[in-house]
């Protein structure tokens, strides 16, 4: 089952699909087909050691499966920023990657505690990254501008003091 | 420019002894932050960094790198070097600053990478 089926009380939340793909992506959100593959991770709280291991794996099962190397590296880069932001800011959660035949969806539920202002930290440069963080080469405040950047959908649900639920959706073609 | 130039030049320490340095470097990028370093980088490059925490190998799951530069004489603790021989990735380490670095690097032809 994927995570999103676990938040389903109102929050705060934040909405990007890229330009010309509204219609295939409420579509996708309508009819929440199977995914043909599921990729499931756990990640601890500043587990800075095995944070990236779930954006490597999906994209190698992506790679196997034929998807082209530019849409690999969007996956990775968006996948990648937000097992960070679920290391460095929260405490911990889980991830699900559902793979499907023309697109990947990937799913993040943190430990919470959650966020003070979404539209803020949508903001390139602005960060609450504290200094062990930034000493890792972290904090730059471009996270969730990263995230972004590489999906072609991005829905995060936060509210401070609860848990945070991002998901992103990158089509194939 | 290959990696062994890049080793003779930089009067570096290669800190993966099983790395082929015979491999082609086409482009480099020095920077110590990660979200710079994914944002921009849009071909395979040498990376030039300060940075020796397991998440500057975990980088190479996600962009590829043709190895990477560690400068200001930074080395990386062993585990991290482990994980960087498991993805034969070449790791090198040189004395020299960043600035030093790239001049160096850039003087003998090898190009920025395309951001």
């Amino acid at each position: 089952m994927p995570v999103c089926e676990a938040v389903k009380f109102s929050m705060p939340e934040y909405w990007y699909i890229r330009e010309g793909y509204e219609e295939r992506t409420n579509s996708f959100f309508d009819k929440k087909p199977e995914p043909e593959l599921i990729k499931e991770y756990s990640l601890g709280e500043h587990d800075f050691v095995n944070a990236g291991n779930a954006s490597g794996d999906i994209k190698l099962s992506l790679k196997r499966l034929g998807v082209a190397p530019e849409v690999l590296r969007r996956v990775a880069i968006a996948a990648y920023e937000a097992e960070i932001n679920m290391t460095a800011h929260a405490k911990g959660g889980d991830i699900s990657g559902n793979i499907y035949a023309e697109l990947i969806h990937i799913e993040f539920l943190d430990h919470g505690p959650g966020m003070k202002d979404i539209e803020q930290a949508m903001i390139p440069g602005y960060s609450t990254a504290t200094e062990l963080v930034r000493e890792m080469g972290f904090g730059a405040g471009l996270g969730l501008p990263n995230i972004k950047k590489n999906a072609d959908v991005l829905h995060i649900e936060s509210e401070e003091g609860g848990q945070t639920f991002v998901e992103i959706l990158i089509y194939f073609e | 420019m290959k990696l062994k130039q890049v080793l003779e030049l930089l009067d570096g320490e290669l800190l993966t002894e099983e790395a082929d340095l015979e491999t082609e470097v086409s482009s480099a990028f020095g920077s110590d932050l990660i979200s710079d370093i994914l944002h921009l980088t849009k071909e395979p490059t040498l990376l030039l960094t300060g940075l020796t925490n397991p998440q500057i190998i975990r980088l190479a799951d996600m962009i590829d790198l043709f190895g990477i530069v560690f400068v200001r004489g930074k080395i990386p603790p062993k585990d991290v070097i482990d994980m960087a021989k498991e993805r034969d990735l070449p790791l090198l380490s040189t004395k020299y600053t960043m600035y030093k670095t790239s001049g160096i690097l850039y003087n003998a032809g090898l190009r920025s990478c395309k951001i």
